[in-house]
């Protein structure tokens, strides 16, 4: 037999985190380690003052392949928060398809002596592919923050909503989560699962039109307490947290679904479909809302969304991350 | 020259020889098999084939030589030199080359060029359509004439199912074969990796299972409807051989055949995206893999090819889904046959057909074998060897392979390509 080993290249050899590209592998201590983190990192907000020096003289290069100004802002702000350098590329993926690769790109931001790229790519894995490319050439001091690959992993999101969830919930061992919409298509689902499943959620559906979600669904995470359900009521009775996910505009209209009007119909979060949760559910999105496809405006602004915390703990959770890589010991 | 390899295990599946012996070669020709020499024949030179096995040289039905089009990532030069160190006599090159293979003049250049002393017998296989477009038919009996032993689309489908009516049609005419591979184009658009939990983990846009079976269906009723000669390349999944058994089983007269690679390795070993397992068709479950495992044991599988495809790092040094397909295999081909042979329980020389008689009866020719007259294409093996593989060790130019770093059984000492040393690993110490 030809066996598969293959070592996980966010971990060293103490099997301690050197880079963060995917939840997937991460132990239940290392996610509590880095929420824990994050804890102090939302008074540094409240202060006259909001830096600490954490990375004081460390350039972050904000390594953007694929456009997104709010997530390359949080991390921009977590960064200079914590005192870094900042430096922002967009680098549009067509034009880099036609000139120079993406580990040229990366070698030559390497000789300006960077200390962390933060990576959004629009191909699943492509973090992975730098950081084996910097391990592999004697590089691995330079630290990878995955902020969004294809559709495999958007690890500081699924942490975010993991702070989120500890702080209105405390406990996850006794929760029902539903997580709702496009799973098929979404790196923000599948950060969410690998960090619930992990943290001990005895319960996690996926809920969601048969187009929309993966074919194998219930058993993408080996041994995982998934749980597909093809319809909406069915998904939220009982919820104590629903994750609501993103419809891109590119699959509103084709062969995935008919039109947005009936995805709303059929999937869009309702105060009545909201009523079937539990009294006190909280309503999770990760950003930026489509009002009137996948979620209603009065259950947006209401009184159980917690959809702007979400965004504020962000930044704390990204300079818990940032300063567990490069900072050093805390 | 005349040349007795002495003292080795003699195998040729195609006659059922099993046996410590010698074989003698004479004017690049087998001339006697057995302990004695053929009268009149006095040695030239010996080979001593102790403790090594003795097998017609291997017939590989799937190896691209990146001639003409792709001389960046292989030249026929390195692939042949590739060949030679892994035992490989004789293979067939697809016809998506750049220009494919789809004018007589382009088959003769290829032919003319590969047609050199320690090169391997090049079978060309033509395009089926005018660049492999699936809209207009190829002078199939010209590309016959040519040295073309069947046609094909390569990696590229029909997506006109009259067309590909019509062009069995046309090459049943003639008794031509046609060799496709089966993947649905609608169903495998835009995907990169199986369809399953592998996948849906890893965020990689999945080609389902059912690309390949609803293409095999229709291939197979056309099959049966134009009389062709359907040889099916590349299968990847249980549920496709469940359907070529039942074909077989109603009495369609098709064959088939499957990769070293999709016989070891499964979606699993896609690990943290390496580009090096983005195969087309893909790497399926683990359970599809055992099924074409077992398959090649039983005979319901009849061969095992390398389906080597050199590609050069630049194109797969980036994200998964934007790497070339295709893994380098022509030196693997042995190792990898041997060891699913010692994984499988398979006999060495039920293993060994599977690469030599088995694939010369696909192109339909008295070759593969070890008998007296046929040209001397040989493979003397030690099996007690082994390889690992490295891209320093690799001839090809392609260093692409999932196996890169592992451990493997076998190990080529000489290949004999009409009568001429092709490779020697003497020449190496």
């Amino acid at each position: 037999m030809i066996p598969n080993v293959q070592a996980n290249p966010q971990l060293n050899s103490h099997g301690e985190l050197i880079h963060l590209l995917s939840i997937e592998g991460l132990s239940r201590e290392i996610l509590h380690n880095i929420l824990d983190r994050a804890e102090p990192f939302t008074a540094v907000a409240e202060r006259e003052v909001k830096k600490v020096p954490l990375l004081r003289g460390k350039s972050v290069f904000n390594l953007f392949f694929e456009n997104s100004t709010r997530t390359r802002t949080t991390f921009e702000i977590a960064a200079k928060r914590l005192s870094a350098d900042v430096i922002n590329l967009n680098i549009n993926t067509s034009s880099a398809a036609k000139g120079e690769s993406l580990l040229d790109t990366v070698d030559n931001l390497a000789a300006m002596q960077a200390d962390m790229f933060v990576v959004r790519h629009a191909s699943s894995g492509a973090p992975y592919l730098i950081a084996q490319h910097l391990a592999a050439t004697g590089r691995d001091h330079i630290h990878v923050v995955n902020a969004g690959d294809g559709r495999h992993s958007h690890p500081t999101q699924g942490l975010l909503d993991m702070y989120t969830i500890r702080h209105y919930k405390k406990d996850f061992t006794p929760l029902t989560v539903a997580v709702v919409g496009d799973v098929l298509h979404s790196r923000v689902a599948r950060s969410q699962l690998h960090a619930l499943v992990t943290l001990g959620v005895p319960e996690i559906r996926l809920v969601g039109p048969r187009t929309l979600l993966p074919a194998a669904a219930a058993q993408m995470i080996p041994g995982a307490p998934l749980r597909v359900c093809n319809d909406l009521a069915d998904g939220l009775r009982g919820a104590d947290v629903i994750m609501m996910l993103r419809l891109q505009n590119e699959r509103m209209n084709g062969a995935l679904l008919p039109s947005t009007q009936e995805y709303f119909k059929s999937w869009g979060l309702t105060p009545e479909k909201l009523a079937l949760a539990k009294p006190d559910a909280i309503v999770m999105h990760p950003g930026p809302m489509n009002r009137g496809v996948e979620i209603d405006s009065s259950v947006a602004d209401g009184r159980q969304a917690v959809i702007l915390p979400q965004v504020t703990f962000g930044i704390a959770v990204r300079m818990a991350v940032m300063s567990m890589l490069a900072g050093g010991a805390q | 020259m005349k040349i007795a390899i002495q003292n080795g295990r003699v195998i040729d599946p195609a006659s059922g020889l099993d046996q410590p012996t010698n074989v003698y070669v004479a004017d690049g020709k087998i001339v006697g098999v057995g302990e004695t020499a053929p009268g009149g024949f006095r040695a030239e030179g010996v080979l001593d084939a102790s403790g090594c096995i003795v097998c017609p040289g291997l017939i590989d039905l799937s190896a691209r030589l990146r001639e003409p089009g792709f001389e960046y990532r292989a030249t026929l030069e390195s692939e042949m030199a590739a060949a030679a160190a892994g035992g490989v006599t004789r293979l067939v090159c697809p016809p998506d080359t750049d220009p494919p293979l789809d004018e007589p003049g382009l088959v003769e250049m290829l032919k003319h060029r590969a047609r050199q002393p320690g090169f391997a017998h090049v079978h060309p296989m033509g395009a089926l359509t005018i660049g492999l477009a699936g809209q207009r038919l190829t002078e199939m009996a010209e590309l016959a004439e040519a040295g073309c032993i069947a046609f094909g689309q390569a990696n590229h489908s029909i997506i006109d199912t009259q067309v590909l009516m019509r062009a069995m049609q046309y090459a049943a005419t003639f008794g031509f074969s046609v060799w496709l591979q089966p993947q649905d184009a609608h169903l495998a658009k835009g995907g990169v990796a199986h369809e399953g939990a592998v996948s849906a983990r890893l965020g990689l846009a999945g080609i389902p299972v059912i690309a390949e079976t609803v293409a095999l269906a229709t291939y197979l009723q056309l099959a049966r409807e134009t009389g062709v000669r359907l040889h099916i390349r590349r299968l990847s999944s249980a549920a496709g051989l469940a359907l070529i058994r039942a074909a077989r089983a109603d009495g369609l007269a098709v064959t088939c055949d499957v990769t070293v690679n999709h016989i070891h390795l499964c979606d699993d070993h896609i690990g943290f995206f390496d580009p090096h397992t983005r195969l087309d068709p893909p790497l399926r479950s683990a359970a599809d893999r055992d099924a074409l495992a077992a398959g090649l044991a039983d005979g319901s599988i009849d061969v095992l090819c390398s389906d080597h495809t050199p590609v050069d790092d630049d194109a797969k040094q980036v994200p998964f889904a934007e790497a070339e397909t295709g893994a380098t295999g022509l030196e693997l081909l042995l190792p990898l046959t041997l060891q699913w042979a010692a994984d499988s329980g398979v006999p060495l020389p039920k293993a060994l057909a599977r690469i030599t008689a088995d694939p010369a009866r696909i192109i339909g020719i008295d070759r593969g074998c070890i008998k007296p007259g046929v040209p001397a294409d040989l493979c003397v093996f030690d099996p007690q060897g082994s390889v690992t593989v490295s891209r320093e060790r690799l001839k090809s130019q392609g260093k692409n392979t999932p196996f890169l770093g592992r451990q493997l059984p076998g190990e080529v000492r000489y290949t004999l390509i009409d009568g001429h040393m092709a490779f020697s690993a003497d020449r190496l110490l």
